[in-house]
């Protein structure tokens, strides 16, 4: 079978079959163009936090003779928020099944519980971070807190953005229903938490666990 | 109340810069009041700033590019101006303090606001019509993109007249650029301008990868597409993975700044060698951002100018694929001198040599591409010849600097200087203004003047060569980069002849301002009726000039590489096809009310009025909340009416 | 009215011919060898041979490229009845490796004398075959540079003296924001950085006077951060180091905080002794709380 890469212009039409699996088809379908272009945007959110988590690295060992790892870090209170975390993406996860079951009910339940676990996980890292300024660890005092409140930080606005379009995005079901639209922004935002979660297993990991110990 | 900001920070006891402002704020005005005086600004507002098509779009990129070439380039007819006479005893007319800012705005000016929008204008323009699809993936997303990136060039021309600019060059090394070293606004107006048109940029990158990749025309397997196409895809996969590099470090810079924090500072366990090696893995993934598609474009002149298809189209995606991934693999070799020791000096000088191949590669295949062909000499194709020719010197010198013992004598003279030049002005801007000169026919209907295309090709290259030439050997004798004042009268006769190339050039930009006044004046005997002046080989030749805002009525069945060369060798039905209803996406003015809400919160960061900030910031957001509630944002343009339109193109033909 | 038709004797005795070549032998006059061309120093000559090595190689390639490029646009011009002209060709194997072997072979070349070139001219790497070295420690100032002789106990600033034919090993740092040290007649430039130590070796083979400035922007006085090298006979050295033991102050915190201030074109000054571990306390402080750092004084010159 001759493959239209060849530099033969007398040409034989590409058989619709093989067209299809090497994207032939023409344009997709919005709901995969959506998806797909989200993902990009996630991928390059995790280019943006490697940044972050390599400056860290560089940086975590520089405390200007100030407070260090093991001397700062609640281990208990993050592995509480962790798991909230992690609970809030299963809690996510359930919601939008529901929601392509055409359950609305049911999607406001669990986008409640996501909500409220997410709410949990901020305020948990909102008193660390508090107790840490009175403490005189502002991320003034050395690099190696200026990388760790910026890391940290930086997933914490990620997430409080993702808790402030989750209300949002539920108004719009309150409003428009779940019609294919609504249904592909749920879908983005989903991707969204979840990836946020991925990147905390990261920072939970190289952030609290190696510097702890 | 208003933060830093005060009545002196507008440069009352500084001619230049008050000047300058003046000149240009008078004439904004009068074209503000001549727009409205004309009652323009229903059809402004309708057709331009709210409009979401990738071809107008791509229209204002090109726009603002070419505007800000003029502003850059005066930054650098002035460097020009006091390095040629600033020697010995004599001080010139420019002292440090501005002449600091006047290298660094010429850098970041010309790099972030001019390259950038006329690459990714031209991008804008051609892709969905060589991709024969209607628009690219996201259109609103697309309108924001722009207008921020019109803000970010907004407030570095702000930096102008209210306060300064920074005072560290493009690059912003700390710790000159840290609070300690630079306590002024200069160098916030930097970071916000560039974070700012950052995120517009970031978004052009997702648009054109989900456009390139999941948007195409049926039969448009990947090796079908156009190799513009692929040069695209690669310089926008970059974007999408280095841009983010550069957020977060700008990032940590303004955090340094706004909050005293120590990512970068001399005390307190900062690390500025980190700075370098962040800012460096943004910035030569962006030179590539840059070239690629100027690539794509060559091909597709060099193609179409010798009646010949492009030589090996396959090794030609190859090694652009090469290219893309091996240009994050070669940072390291803008700082071989702050001494990372011989491994890992050698190992980025042999990966910086190896990108040499494939870009080798794609010369000869340009070669093989014009042997044996029918050469037309267009404005574009003299533009092509003369990259080859430049570039090929460009690529050279860049060889030697690979080599890190080299790199040790020559690193940041004027060598290096003259290096990025002629990679830069010999492949990028000869690309853009091939491109411009090339697709200007189907964006308006009519051709350019050839004649003053041709004269403002000589310019440019002989302008180039006359001020860059002697900064290499200049470079050899010893002078380094950024001087304000020459300590060696044995320099000057060769910046004089530099300085006498910046005006050749100057000559070059004249006559493509008279080339688009004599053209848009005469267009009516240079009218484009059948949409193919060139006899050109991919699909955006098979719509009108210009092209309906629909682009193609039915879209094209794709059987073989260059399309549309092989429909009119085939010969294309001439029976009407059966119009479907189209769908189109409706303007949205949510790019410009985000992107002026960014202009102001932008600047009120710079000066640290945090209430407007947080103001401003509010309401971007309640911008995009807004624009993001409807669900219906496309509206439809009904079977019969498509009909009509397409009868009513054909007609004249 | 094609130059091949104007007879050749009559093409010198054009105007714009003559002041053409006018203008060029001014030029090719003004470029004397002088700065990387003119090396007075082994690692100035071994890297000065380096790049006229790698340009050959790379011309190997270029120079044919370039002639190739302007004699295809000519010859298969659309007016030329002459040429051969093909509309497609189908794909041919043979070419395509030819077109990938010629720029990887060069690469694998140029690989070559990458890796051996950077090892044998590694900064930090000790100067081969060659007696004791000189130390010296440079402080990168704002806008002047400092040279301290840790083992000799005295220090300059803006002018280096050294033994001809000595090697000399150098320590530098910044006080402030990041330099670069470079003598282009005798080779390597290396970055200065605050709280930082970079090495450097480097050898001058006769007596002379080599001009040294920083190459990295470091604000509004660099274009008057310059330096001399001054390499005199042994003997002479000696002289130099008990004529500057014998007069002017010394360098102790006192007179190196006042040396410290932002200050531009300084004259070259020499100090009579040195306050010991002066580079390192001068590392220490550079990293040191907030409050070091001057900045409402930067902007005043010298």
């Amino acid at each position: 079978m001759t493959i239209a890469t060849t530099r033969n212009r007398t040409l034989t039409a590409v058989p619709a079959e093989l067209v299809h699996g090497r994207g032939g088809g023409g344009p997709a379908p919005k709901r995969i163009v959506v998806a797909y272009g989200f993902w990009i945007f996630i991928l390059s959110d995790m280019v943006m936090f490697s940044a972050l988590f390599a400056a860290y690295a560089v940086l975590s060992g520089n405390n200007a003779g100030g407070p260090t790892a093991p001397e700062l870090f609640n281990l208990r209170n993050v592995f509480i928020s962790t798991m909230c975390l992690l609970l809030s993406s299963y809690t996510c996860g359930i919601g939008v099944l529901s929601a392509e079951r055409g359950q609305p009910a049911l999607l406001e339940v669990f986008a409640v519980f996501t909500f409220a676990l997410g709410a949990v996980f901020l305020f948990i890292e909102a008193t660390e971070f508090v107790g840490m300024v009175t403490k005189g660890a502002g991320p003034w005092r050395s690099a190696f807190l200026s990388s760790f409140f910026t890391l940290v930080g930086t997933h914490g606005v990620h997430v409080a953005s993702g808790l402030v379009a989750l209300v949002y995005l539920m108004a719009q079901v309150r409003a428009h229903g779940l019609r294919p639209a609504v249904l592909r922004r749920l879908l983005c935002w989903s991707l969204f938490w979840h990836a946020l979660d991925i990147v905390w297993v990261g920072v939970f990991t190289l952030v609290y666990l190696m510097g702890a110990y | 109340m208003l933060g830093k900001l005060t009545w002196s920070a507008i440069p009352f006891d500084e001619p230049l810069p008050l000047l300058s402002g003046a000149v240009v704020g008078i004439v904004i005005l009068a074209i503000l009041v001549t727009v409205t005086l004309k009652g323009w600004w229903p059809y402004l507002w309708r057709e331009w700033l709210t409009s979401v098509d990738h071809k107008r779009i791509g229209v204002m990129y090109l726009a603002l590019g070419l505007v800000m070439l003029l502003r850059g380039f005066s930054d650098a007819i002035m460097m020009r101006t006091q390095q040629a006479i600033a020697v010995g005893s004599a001080q010139g007319y420019l002292p440090p303090q501005h002449y600091d800012q006047v290298f660094s705005a010429h850098g970041t000016i010309m790099i972030f606001f001019v390259a950038m929008p006329l690459v990714i204008g031209l991008m804008n323009f051609a892709l969905p019509l060589q991709l024969g699809v209607r628009d690219v993936a996201f259109p609103v997303l697309n309108s924001v993109s722009l207008w921020l990136t019109a803000t970010g060039a907004l407030l570095i021309n702000l930096s102008l007249v209210i306060g300064n600019f920074a005072r560290t060059g493009w690059m912003a090394y700390p710790p000159l650029s840290e609070l300690a070293f630079s306590p002024d606004v200069g160098v916030d107006y930097y970071l916000w301008s560039l974070q700012i048109s950052g995120i517009g940029t970031l978004l052009t990158g997702i648009n054109f990868v989900t456009t390139i990749l999941k948007l195409r025309a049926p039969g448009m397997i990947y090796f079908r597409m156009p190799v513009f196409c692929w040069t695209a895809l690669a310089s926008n996969l970059l974007i999408v993975t280095a841009f983010p590099i550069l957020t977060a470090t700008f990032m940590m810079l303004l955090l340094d700044r706004y909050v005293g924090m120590h990512f970068f500072t001399n005390e307190a366990g900062g690390n500025q060698m980190m700075y370098v090696n962040l800012f460096w893995a943004w910035g030569h993934p962006e030179v590539y951002i840059l070239i690629l598609p100027a690539f794509g474009i060559f091909s597709e002149v060099v193609a179409t100018f010798s009646g010949k298809g492009l030589f090996s189209y396959r090794s030609m995606i190859w090694a652009t694929l090469a290219i893309c991934v091996l240009s994050f693999m070669v940072w390291l070799h803008h700082f071989f001198t702050m001494g990372a020791g011989a491994n890992v000096n050698a190992f980025f000088g042999i990966m910086s040599s190896i990108i040499a191949v494939p870009t080798g590669v794609k010369v000869f295949n340009w070669l093989f591409t014009m042997f044996r062909g029918r050469i037309v000499f267009q404005t574009p194709m003299l533009f092509a010849v003369g990259f080859i020719v430049t570039f090929a010197i460009g690529g050279m010198t860049g060889v030697l600097l690979a080599v890190p013992p080299v790199d040790f004598v020559l690193h940041n003279s004027v060598f290096l200087v003259a290096h990025f030049h002629n990679v830069i002005i010999g492949g990028v801007v000869f690309g853009a203004l091939a491109g411009i000169n090339y697709w200007f026919p189907k964006a308006f209907g009519f051709t350019l003047d050839e004649r003053f295309g041709h004269a403002s090709f000589w310019c440019w290259l002989i302008g180039f060569y006359l001020a860059f030439m002697p900064l290499y050997a200049l470079g050899l004798m010893g002078m380094t980069r950024r001087l304000e004042h020459i300590p060696d009268p044995g320099w000057q006769p060769l910046l004089l002849v530099a300085g006498a190339g910046a005006i050749v050039i100057f000559c070059g930009i004249l006559c493509q301002v008279a080339q688009l006044y004599v053209s848009i004046r005469t267009r009516e005997q240079r009218r484009d009726l059948s949409g193919d002046p060139w006899n050109g080989r991919t699909l955006e030749w098979s719509t009108s000039s210009p092209p309906p805002a629909y682009n193609f009525a039915v879209l094209p069945r794709v059987e073989t590489i260059d399309a549309f060369w092989h429909m009119k060798r085939t010969g294309r039905a001439p029976v009407a096809p059966a119009y479907e209803a189209i769908e189109m996406p409706r303007n949205s003015p949510a790019g410009f009310i985000t992107a002026f809400f960014a202009t102001v919160m932008g600047f009120s960061l710079i000066w640290h009025i945090w209430w407007l900030a947080i103001l401003n910031f509010v309401a971007a957001v309640i911008v995009v909340l807004i624009a993001g509630w409807s669900i219906e944002r496309e509206e439809e343009i009904s079977a019969a009416e498509v009909a009509q339109m397409e009868r009513a193109r054909r007609r004249p033909a | 009215m094609s130059r091949a038709a104007r007879p050749p004797s009559r093409f010198f005795r054009s105007r714009r011919v003559r002041w053409s070549v006018l203008g060029a032998a001014i030029l090719l006059a003004s470029c004397k060898p002088a700065g990387v061309l003119d090396p007075q120093g082994p690692i100035a000559s071994a890297q000065l041979l380096l790049l006229i090595n790698s340009t050959a190689i790379m011309l190997v390639v270029v120079v044919p490229v370039i002639v190739a490029t302007l004699a295809f646009a000519w010859w298969y011009r659309s007016s030329n009845t002459h040429a051969a002209r093909s509309q497609d060709e189908s794909y041919e194997g043979r070419v395509e490796f030819v077109v990938w072997s010629i720029p990887a072979l060069t690469v694998i070349l140029l690989g070559g004398v990458i890796w051996i070139g950077s090892h044998q001219l590694d900064p930090q790497a000790p100067i081969a075959g060659k007696s004791d070295p000189l130390r010296v420690d440079t402080v990168a100032l704002d806008w002047k540079w400092l040279f301290i002789y840790p083992d000799l106990g005295v220090a300059a600033v803006n002018q280096l003296v050294i033994p001809a034919g000595t090697p000399v090993k150098f320590r530098l740092t910044s006080a402030t924001v990041m330099n670069s040290f470079f003598v282009p007649q005798l080779g390597s430039q290396i970055y200065t950085m605050g709280g930082m130590i970079t090495h450097l070796n480097l050898l001058a083979d006769r007596s002379g006077e080599y001009p040294g400035f920083s190459a990295n922007f470091s604000g509004d006085g660099f274009s008057w951060m310059r330096f001399v090298v001054k390499s005199v006979p042994a003997a002479d050295f000696d002289t130099w180091l008990e004529q500057t033991r014998g007069t002017g102050s010394g360098l102790d915190d006192a007179s190196y905080a006042e040396l410290a201030r932002p200050s531009q074109n300084v004259p070259p000054t020499r100090y009579r002794s040195v306050e010991p571990k002066l580079f390192e306390r001068i590392l220490d402080q550079t990293t040191a709380s907030p409050g070091t750092a001057h900045p409402s004084m930067r902007q005043a010159g010298g």
